[in-house]
């Protein structure tokens, strides 16, 4: 899907947890996550700090969009 | 090894290991003696020739989020048994276990320096990442091509066994893309010119070379201010209403769904749920914005940090799912992003 995506013109993050997956598919910006049955959270942690931690990742996300590239980076910082 | 019996090590996870489902996924490495789920009917179509003496299990998602210390405690664990080959999976489509199985085959070529066999689905990205360290043998897409998995990979590690020639055409594994150096009866020129002559005379001819399939998409150039764009979500997460209204397949989906979030700043429980059968759906049952981050991005829209949220969501299952499929989903729904002015795009994957 991310490369049907990019394809079309539009550019595309893909935040995920197992980032050799999303480097074999073909994703460019990449923003790593946190687990696989929740990427953009984390149970453990109390409601306000996983908040946080959610909008830390998209934020990384925003920033990934916004940055120009030439080739897969994986956006880990 | 000519007089003994093979020895001979399987890694399996949770669920083919009998420790359960996606709900264990997270279950560290053990071992146990002998063979075990699939190992059994392995070590039944092997009969004489080989033994299993261990099976080595790990949970997907343990090794996935762990791969280094997790590839750590699985090779030592199979080091301990001085394997003459190790046996991984078979994965069939299962994206997580797939390339669980390719890392251990890649440690276990390095560091062991034993041949390791495994199946798998050649759409399976543990094909791509690893195909090189192991025979891994062609499957089918699901567990139900067990039947004929089990033969063709006791075929092979018989083989192998016994240091028999072995080719991709003649034990149906997927190529390793390695060269074997040979003499042939013909000088290259002759060969050459004999293929272009078939080509010419629309006979059928075999290349030596295939091409690569590259298929890669050059990065877009990046939005200029997020707090300006239009910022649509997309997910492989199976992220749905709750009751999951167009009946997403919870695996090999043939659907996606496009979802009006006007409105709506939480993904709760009682609204939201995954319908993906691929993960423990626990935590995102729970909290839907775990996969799907509509929260943050309604709070980051209403404080100027992005533009807009699109109005919709597009979601499906990627569990199993074919690239065939998936690709046709999202050449359809992008077009509908273009058009409804979405700058850029946030895809989450489970």
């Amino acid at each position: 899907m991310v490369k049907e995506i990019e394809r079309a013109g539009l550019p595309v993050v893909h935040m995920c947890a197992i980032v050799p997956i999303s480097l074999t598919v073909g994703a460019n910006r990449i923003v790593p996550t946190v687990s696989i049955p929740h990427p953009l959270g984390n149970p453990q942690m109390t409601a306000a700090d996983e908040k946080e931690l959610r909008r830390r990742l998209v934020r990384k996300a925003l920033r990934a969009l916004e940055t120009e590239i030439h080739g897969q980076v994986v956006f880990d910082k | 090894m000519s007089n003994q019996k093979l020895k001979v090590v399987h890694y399996l996870n949770q669920f083919y290991g009998g420790i359960g489902g996606e709900d264990k996924a997270g279950h560290l490495p053990e071992e146990r003696a002998g063979a075990l789920g699939p190992g059994q009917a392995l070590q039944a179509a092997l009969g004489t020739d080989a033994e299993i003496v261990a099976t080595v299990i790990c949970g997907d998602d343990y090794f996935a989020e762990n791969l280094d210390g997790a590839l750590h405690t699985v090779i030592t664990m199979i080091k301990a048994h001085a394997p003459d080959l190790v046996v991984t999976g078979p994965a069939f489509n299962a994206g997580r276990y797939g390339v669980a199985c390719g890392a251990v085959a890649k440690a276990v070529f390095e560091e062991l320096h034993v041949p390791v066999v495994s199946g798998m689905y050649h759409e399976n990205p543990g094909v791509e990442m690893y195909r090189r360290y192991a025979y891994v043998v062609k499957t089918g897409n699901s567990a139900a091509d067990m039947r004929k998995a089990i033969p063709a990979i006791a075929n092979l590690v018989k083989a192998l066994g016994k240091r028999e020639e072995v080719t991709p055409e003649t034990h149906a594994y997927i190529p390793q893309g390695l060269r074997k150096n040979y003499f042939h009866a013909e000088r290259g020129a002759k060969r050459a010119v004999d293929m272009l002559v078939a080509k010419i005379n629309a006979q059928p001819f075999v290349t030596e070379y295939p091409m690569p399939h590259f298929d890669r998409v050059a990065p877009n150039m990046p939005i200029a201010d997020a707090s300006k764009a239009k910022i649509a979500l997309v997910t492989s997460g199976g992220i749905v209403p709750k009751g999951n209204p167009d009946h997403i397949e919870s695996s090999s989906a043939s659907r996606y769904g496009k979802y009006d979030i006007q409105g709506v700043s939480d993904l709760t429980p009682e609204k939201y749920a995954t319908a993906h059968g691929g993960y423990d759906p626990v935590y995102a049952n729970l909290d839907s914005d775990r996969v799907l981050p509509v929260d943050v991005l309604r709070e980051m829209e209403q404080a100027g940090e992005i533009g807009v949220l699109h109005r919709y969501f597009y979601t499906t299952v990627g569990n199993g799912t074919s690239v065939a499929n998936c690709a046709a989903f999202a050449k359809k729904f992008v077009q509908e992003l273009v058009n409804d002015g979405v700058q850029a795009v946030i895809l989450t994957s489970t």
